[in-house]
């Protein structure tokens, strides 16, 4: 290959429509919950450990560092469910069929979303 | 034919069909915790774990982390091959990726050990 072709495609320079920034949030939150495993499975072993540990988590949970750590896990979590649920939709031949449906289809992944990180942080910071 | 060597299934239309099947998987465990808290909202630590120690539970769990493993390092091959290139950082992008790979590969492993560990020691 050489390596001088030209490449037209910066990213940087073009507008992009909802439709991009719903795929590049689900691979961002992809990456971030590849590393949101360790403290999910730290909090699972720890809920299973013993009467002591299971309860130490309460402790744990009032600390606003491990609130935020929990917080950026679960909202991941939430985004990444909603937006992958939508490709697995497609994948069976529902609304795939124009920009426009795939349009309005990311549209109600944020708003979905939108709604879910919402109760999320409700229930980490308001409760 | 060149051979990818470094993704889970050696070939694109294999892990496009794990990478799915996983998904199924992960979404049905979440959505199952979250009707179990839903129906149950605050559970003692004996209910918990008589929840997680009996073997379908069991089972269901390891089947999910064995879905986060093979997911994840699907998935970060694809964000790797995208943008860890030569053409967008240079020419030590290979090495660079090549690292990146085994670190996720290896990270992923700990993830599965460590999981199994938790649910057979309950």
């Amino acid at each position: 290959m050489k390596t001088k072709r030209p490449v037209n495609l910066d990213i940087g320079t073009i507008k992009l429509p909802v439709t991009s920034y719903v795929s590049i949030l689900h691979r961002i939150s992809g990456v971030i919950l590849f590393l949101a495993v360790a403290p999910l499975l730290w909090v699972f072993e720890a809920s299973l450990e013993s009467q002591q540990s299971f309860q130490s988590l309460q402790e744990w949970f009032a600390n606003p560092i491990c609130q935020i750590i929990l917080w950026g896990s679960l909202a991941a979590l939430a985004y990444h469910a909603i937006a992958g649920i939508r490709h697995l939709i497609m994948d069976f031949g529902i609304g795939e069929d124009s920009f426009e449906s795939g349009r309005r289809s990311a549209w109600i992944v944020v708003v979905v979303a939108i709604i879910a990180i919402a109760m999320i942080t409700g229930w980490i910071f308001l409760w | 034919m060149v051979t990818t060597v470094t993704n889970l299934g050696r070939s694109g239309l294999s892990d496009w069909l794990i990478q799915r099947l996983s998904a199924a998987v992960m979404t049905a465990y979440l959505l199952f915790i979250l009707g179990y808290c839903f129906i149950n909202p605050n559970p003692n630590y004996e209910q918990w774990v008589s929840l997680h120690s009996a073997l379908p539970m069991r089972l269901f769990s390891l089947l999910t982390i064995l879905s986060i493993a093979a997911h994840a390092w699907i998935g970060i091959w694809c964000v790797l091959t995208d943008y860890v290139t030569v053409r967008l950082i240079g020419p030590k992008a290979t090495a660079i990726r090549l690292f990146f790979q085994l670190i996720t590969i290896a990270i992923t492993l700990f993830y599965t050990i460590w999981a199994i560990d938790i649910l057979w020691g309950i």
